[in-house]
């Protein structure tokens, strides 16, 4: 991993070293060679470990005061807003945190797809990235069943329903989920227990992310490979650490608005209406950071037509790294690419927008049209423009583009030492 | 930016389409409510008028089972004395029990109960109104897309129904509620209550105080919340800035601009 091997200065630090080797750990972290061009886009892998530990956190509170209850967890819930200490905002925290949390991986995933970051040598980190992912969309989901209002119960009632949809076995997988004959106790307390374990999944994973980074080192806007550790590197601690901790405070700042003073506008009104299996409501809608895949599961006429095609979209993107024919990884030298990156990024929306309507009319076209265009991009767009793109001339190192003075990684490393 | 401009185009013909086509709806009216904004408050006054609306008109049919009579004396809130919060939870009749003899009995409210609702359970509350539960009102504001503006708007909406519209027996017209139909019958007439200080309790006034009220049951927090908020995030701007003043002296080693 480093450079050369790291020896403690104290006598005990060396002992212990040699026995487990956590310092020697921490100063391959502190001093991990990083690519000095990284610009903000960069900052949200800080920002998503943030908002995980934020989650963890909130949420184990929270476990504390929470009843997993059909009868008892939506009073549960008012109970933690009204009568524990500060529990609107630790409760505030967390169903924010959740959107933030995925506001901030949507940024993350688009980063990784404009500068081709999931391209050789780190499909490792891109696949674990989307099993992440992955399993965050589940803990959302179970975590939105928790309030035990309308919105959790008919959510959980559509989703579990999916499962229907495969043939012979539908029905019996989908009562072995509900634990039930419907989405009833067992399956809340089942939700719950899950909710409370896939964080620590997520956090595992998260380790291996990390690792898997470190081997062949952060790609950059430029997209080249640079060597480690250069004149185009700088050590993580400080220049990257106070970099993120800048971006994060930003990122805080918008989370507290939220938090703070629009704390339910995320959410859906009907949520704070105790789950009622007589009454439906008007509109099933997921949380918004679903509503790309709700779109194209909506339009498809068949519901196992739709099934395969909802998570289709996620597992297309699991062979991304093969998908994309360009030797070229950043977009910032891929003329052609770079528009239908764009045009993707707006089909997205545009999905996420008709996945909030009613499926009819303009907005059942529309769904189909983006779930359309949302398969070409990956399966004929990306593997073509690959091919026949004329890119733009990429620079040897990163110093060429960004910089015309010399700067010198050892200068920068002394330096680091007297702080 | 090309891009920017095709998405905004797609977002703005969306947005203008959706406009259109629920034009049909009538929004809710938008009252100028004080605890709006980043350092709303609620009006105490109304606050306490609106307790007082909700007590005499609203609590024989809904429950408000989430609030404790002791929540009417918490800073932030409607803030009725120790005197006046023991003396209203006084005026309800509470079942405790069992006591040592196994026995359920009655006693006067503590301020530590809840609210006493008015049916034993949802069932009953049904009955008693033609099939319809009226809902209960804890967190009545938060639960209806609209919010205050909403709730109000409901209680001042009442009218005839229009030519060609014709209502079951127990049903009564309203422009704001959804569907137009509701099962709640015009509670509210000018002077239904006496307002201790002296406010003239017009229909208007009566709607604006309860609503009042329902907000702050609704999110009993907000002003706390609106305060804490201001200090967290003027905290934040200013870490941010020293933050950044760090950032471009470490960075300033090797590249001039960050």
């Amino acid at each position: 991993m480093s450079e050369q091997e790291y020896v403690p200065k104290s006598k005990a630090g060396k002992w212990f070293n040699d026995r487990l080797p956590l310092l020697s750990l921490a100063s391959h972290l502190t001093d991990y060679p990083t690519p000095k061009n990284l610009n903000y886009w960069w900052t949200f892998g800080g920002i998503l470990t943030f908002c995980l530990l934020t989650q963890i956190i909130t949420g184990i509170v929270l476990a504390m005061h929470y009843v997993a209850h059909a009868d008892l967890a939506f009073a549960s819930v008012e109970h933690i807003m009204r009568d524990v200490n500060y529990g609107w905002l630790i409760r505030y925290i967390h169903s924010n945190g959740a959107s933030m949390f995925f506001l901030a991986v949507y940024i993350h995933i688009f980063r990784s797809l404009f500068y081709g970051s999931y391209k050789s040598p780190r499909e490792i980190i891109w696949i674990i990235g989307l099993m992440i992912y992955l399993l965050m969309m589940a803990a959302a989901f179970m975590g939105y069943v928790l309030p035990w209002g309308q919105m959790s119960f008919w959510g959980a009632t559509v989703i579990t329903n999916l499962f229907s949809a495969i043939p012979l076995v539908g029905d019996s997988i989908t009562t072995w989920l509900w634990g039930a004959y419907s989405v009833d106790n067992p399956t809340l307390t089942r939700f719950f227990s899950l909710h409370y374990l896939i964080p620590f999944l997520i956090l595992g994973l998260v380790v291996l992310h990390i690792w898997a980074l470190h081997v062949p080192g952060n790609n950059n806007p430029v997209g080249i490979d640079i060597k480690k550790p250069s004149k185009d590197t700088v050590p993580f601690h400080p220049y990257i650490t106070i970099k993120d901790a800048f971006a994060l405070l930003l990122f805080m700042i918008i989370f507290a608005g939220f938090v703070f003073f629009a704390p339910n506008v995320l959410g859906h009104a009907d949520n704070y209406i105790q789950a009622n299996p007589m009454v439906t409501p008007a509109h099933i809608v997921p949380e918004w950071y679903l509503l790309p895949f709700y779109a194209i599961l909506r339009s498809v006429p068949d519901k196992l037509g739709g099934v395969i095609l909802m998570f289709g979209a996620i597992f297309i993107l699991f062979v991304l790294p093969w998908l994309d024919t360009s030797k070229v990884r950043s977009a910032v030298f891929r003329p052609i690419y770079r528009q239908f990156f764009w045009i993707l990024i707006v089909d997205v929306l545009v999905l996420g927008y008709v996945g909030a309507m009613p499926a009819e009319g303009i907005y059942l076209v529309l769904a189909r049209v983006g779930t359309v265009y949302y398969f070409l991009h990956f399966l004929v767009i990306l593997p073509v423009v690959g091919y026949l793109e004329k890119t733009e001339p990429v620079p040897l190192s990163i110093s060429e583009p960004v910089l015309s003075g010399s700067a010198d990684y050892s200068i920068a490393k002394k330096d680091n030492e007297k702080i | 930016m090309k891009k920017f401009k095709l998405f905004f185009w797609i977002l703005l013909s969306l947005t203008i389409f959706n406009t259109l086509k629920s034009a049909e709806q009538i929004d809710p009216i938008k009252v100028d409510w004080s605890f709006k904004g980043l350092l709303g408050k609620f009006d105490r006054a109304s606050l306490q008028r609106g307790y007082q609306v909700y007590n005499e008109v609203c609590a024989s049919c809904h429950s408000m089972q989430y609030l404790s009579y002791r929540n009417l004396g918490e800073p932030g809130g409607p803030e009725f004395s120790e005197e006046e919060v023991k003396a209203i939870a006084a005026g309800f009749e509470v079942t405790d029990g069992p006591d040592a003899q196994g026995e359920m009995f009655t006693r006067q409210g503590r301020p530590s109960d809840k609210f006493v609702s008015p049916y034993p359970n949802v069932n009953a509350a049904a009955a008693a109104n033609g099939g319809a539960y009226p809902p209960d009102m804890s967190v009545l504001v938060k639960a209806r897309k609209g919010g205050a503006n909403y709730i109000y708007s409901v209680l001042v909406g009442y009218e005839d129904p229009p030519p060609g519209v014709t209502l079951d027996e127990g049903v009564y017209y309203n422009k704001y509620m959804i569907g137009n139909k509701i099962k709640m019958p015009n509670n509210l007439s000018d002077g239904l209550v006496e307002y201790a200080d002296g406010t003239e309790a017009t229909v208007d006034q009566m709607a604006k105080d309860v609503t009042t009220f329902l907000s702050w049951a609704a999110e009993p927090e907000l002003e706390s919340r609106h305060k804490t908020g201001v200090k967290v995030i003027l905290y934040l701007v200013l870490l941010s800035i020293l933050v950044f003043l760090s950032m471009k002296k470490i960075w300033s080693r090797v590249n001039p601009e960050v």
